[in-house]
């Protein structure tokens, strides 16, 4: 889960990495009474989770309350990269002497972490890796070691910050690997660290994604969950602990067991509709190993509510889940919707193997619902599903 | 022979007295792997009947060890546990461990990974996230169905469990020498090299089936170490090319990965290594087919 960046300034100030003061506001008119906390001037930063919100007019300096209500105004509601911005944050000004970078993120190639950190921050990181590699210091942390004070200092002089900053950018490093660790993050990223015309080093923006694996150690991550942006078919999804994703532009709706049987399925859809009217998937839906009627039923309840969707593609392989099982969970399934009163009118193809695949198949074959069709495989079943959609 | 499971392995399972513990370590008895005991402190000394097969508890991995001579060890403890299981694995040493839990927070694979290393890596770890291991006709380690196929000479290893499941049924006809699942999770031990690598030293296994999905540069780094280390021929699949960008790490992580991850990318990379790549599971599987053929 990627964090706002008034979401990241709160985590860092949690474990004490230096941040400016600063408060999320809504309204325009909010600003006027914040400014004023924050001694008459702000820099007013739209809060999107997407790179170059400066150069799209996303963060403006308010010389004073009434200048911050305007400048607030005109961030508000404003679209970056398809990003409407719900929320500015109003931050403390700085006198910036310096602009630097440091990060630390999971390195999954050589399967542990990494820091990295540069002097020549304030910029998109990637481009000083692109264009001047030996500017941006790489060094690999120990999940177990970690980041000690000595640690820091070892990344401090890779990246060679000036003498002045070292000791105080070190101990940033070290509560920013707090961070890190204490907060299950993937990445924890400041650009710019600055430093201050008076010499002291802040962490001026933010950038942190964490592990939703980590959620049942960290019960208040939920609360960071953006609940806005969501898709309302996959926040209906979520509701109801489906693993759901809607895509754009497509017209078959996917169920399926498994993150790579459904991954595969929705290629093979795509495939089949470049001979059907360019019919594409409308969603990646793992039911899982499960496959209850219950599970079967709140995952077709959520494509068939999806207005995108002209014709399913159920497609199961029985590995420890017996297809029988998936087969009275469809037949269930459409019962239930019916009795709910819910419009089934979309055609669904069936693909059962593996497991007690002959019973599901009878199952399926004797309930005879008129909108159910079964195809043996799964490229054949695909190419169905596409054909349907098309129509 | 076979990759790292045979008839002869002895299995533990670390949480073998839960629910999903009782009912895999029935199906892996079913399957005929020599489960010689099970981990549970709290159970320590009492033995559990699995259809008159009478499996003894033991209280650490160690102590199991001692007990049975075990040398691999499958794991199903929840996730909250699943770190200090491994660590528990790793200290006494036993040479494989196999994580079926899924769902563990990326810092704690990372630790127990670390770990392994600093400890000499004596334990070959498969996981975390996946279906483990088969031997077909000799023994299973993981949740994999036993039934869907017979011994044979392809090798195969998957990042997905029921793609690895689809697979073996394409090509049920012909057998598998063994069918590793090595989980996709962002970390995990056992990769597709170590895979390929024994495959390749495997005298049972003549064709090996490798499929990826997008994310990480696994598949990249696979198709280099084949162009330079694998002779016997390989198929692949990779999953995901309708998938939209998935979760960003920032640029930071592209930056890392030095690939984009994609699904094309992957597939470019292997097809350059040689390696003949199916555009679908059935199309895959046939491509398999004409290379055994010949």
């Amino acid at each position: 889960m990627d964090l706002f960046e008034y979401q990241a300034r709160d985590l860092f100030a949690k474990h004490g990495v230096p941040v400016l003061a600063g408060e999320v506001i809504d309204t325009p008119e909010a600003a006027r009474e914040v400014t004023e906390r924050l001694g008459g001037r702000a820099v007013v930063k739209a809060q999107v989770k997407t790179g170059g919100r400066g150069k799209a007019g996303g963060v403006k300096l308010a010389s004073d309350p009434a200048d911050a209500v305007e400048k607030a105004g005109a961030i508000l509601g404003m679209d970056i990269k398809g990003h409407t911005v719900h929320r500015v944050m109003l931050a403390q000004t700085a006198d910036i002497a310096d602009e630097y970078y440091v990060s630390f993120l999971l390195d999954r190639t050589n399967r542990t972490f990494l820091a990295m950190a540069s002097v020549e921050g304030g910029m998109d990181i990637e481009e000083v890796a692109a264009t001047k590699p030996e500017a941006l210091a790489r060094i690999p942390v120990d999940a177990v070691d970690g980041v000690s004070a000595e640690k820091a200092r070892e990344i401090v002089a890779a990246a060679r910050f000036p003498a002045e900053v070292a000791e105080q950018v070190a101990d940033v490093l070290v509560k920013l690997w707090g961070v890190f660790v204490n907060e299950d993050a993937l990445l924890v990223e400041v650009n710019p660290l600055v430093k201050t015309g008076d010499g002291r080093i802040i962490a001026l923006d933010g950038k942190v994604s964490l592990d939703g694996n980590a959620e049942f150690r960290q019960p208040d991550h939920a609360a960071l969950e953006d609940r806005d942006a969501a898709n309302p078919l996959e926040a209906a999804a979520k509701e109801r602990g489906l693993n759901y994703v809607k895509l754009d532009d497509g017209n078959v709706g996917i169920i399926g067991n498994g993150a790579g049987l459904v991954m595969s399925t929705l290629d093979v859809v795509a495939y089949a509709g470049e001979k059907h009217g360019g019919a594409k998937p409308a969603n990646f839906l793992d039911i899982g190993g499960g496959a209850s009627a219950e599970v079967m039923a709140n995952g077709l309840e959520i494509i068939l509510g999806d207005p995108d969707v002209k014709s399913v593609f159920v497609n199961v392989f029985g590995g420890i889940t017996a297809c029988d099982a998936v087969a009275n969970g469809i037949v269930q399934a459409l019962e239930l919707l019916r009795e709910k009163g819910e419009d089934v009118n979309k055609p669904l193809v069936v693909r059962l193997d593996g497991n007690n695949a002959e019973l599901g198949r009878k199952i399926l074959t004797d309930a005879n619902h008129p909108l159910v069709e079964q195809v043996d495989t799964m490229d054949g079943a695909a190419d169905r599903a596409a054909e349907l959609a098309a129509k | 022979m076979a990759i790292f499971l045979t008839k002869e392995s002895k299995v533990i399972v670390q949480g073998m007295t839960g629910s999903e513990g009782q009912k895999h370590t029935r199906r892996m008895l079913a399957a005929g792997t020599n489960i010689v005991g099970g981990v549970n402190p709290r159970k320590a000394g009492t033995s559990v009947d699995f259809d008159g097969t009478e499996v003894p508890v033991f209280g650490g991995v160690q102590e199991a060890i001692e007990a049975t001579g075990a040398d691999v060890t499958v794991i199903f403890v929840p996730e909250k546990f699943t770190k200090s299981a491994v660590i528990e694995a790793i200290d006494a040493e036993i040479p494989l461990a196999v994580v079926i839990t899924e769902g563990i927070a990326v810092h704690d694979t990372a630790a127990f990974w670390s770990y392994a290393g600093q400890k000499g890596n004596k334990t070959r770890i498969v996981g975390p996230n996946c279906p483990g291991l088969i031997t077909p006709g000799q023994s299973n380690a993981g949740i994999i169905p036993a039934d869907i196929t017979k011994p044979g000479r392809i090798g195969l290893v998957s990042k997905s469990g029921t793609l690895t499941y689809q697979m073996m049924y394409e090509l049920r006809d012909i057998g598998f020498s063994s069918c590793v699942g090595i989980g996709g999770d962002p970390i995990i031990g056992t990769t597709h090299i170590d895979a390929l690598a024994a495959f390749e030293a495997d005298p049972e296994t003549d064709l090996i089936v490798m499929i990826g999905e997008i994310g990480g540069d696994a598949e990249e780094r696979a198709a280099d170490f084949i162009k330079e280390n694998v002779t016997k021929p390989v198929v692949g699949y990779v999953a995901g090319f309708t998938a939209p960008e998935g979760k960003t790490m920032g640029h930071a992580g592209a930056i890392v990965s030095g690939s984009s991850g994609t699904a094309q990318a992957k597939k470019e990379a292997l097809e350059a290594a040689g390696v003949k790549v199916g555009k679908t599971p059935s199309e895959t599987a046939l491509l398999a087919r004409e290379s055994l053929a010949g």
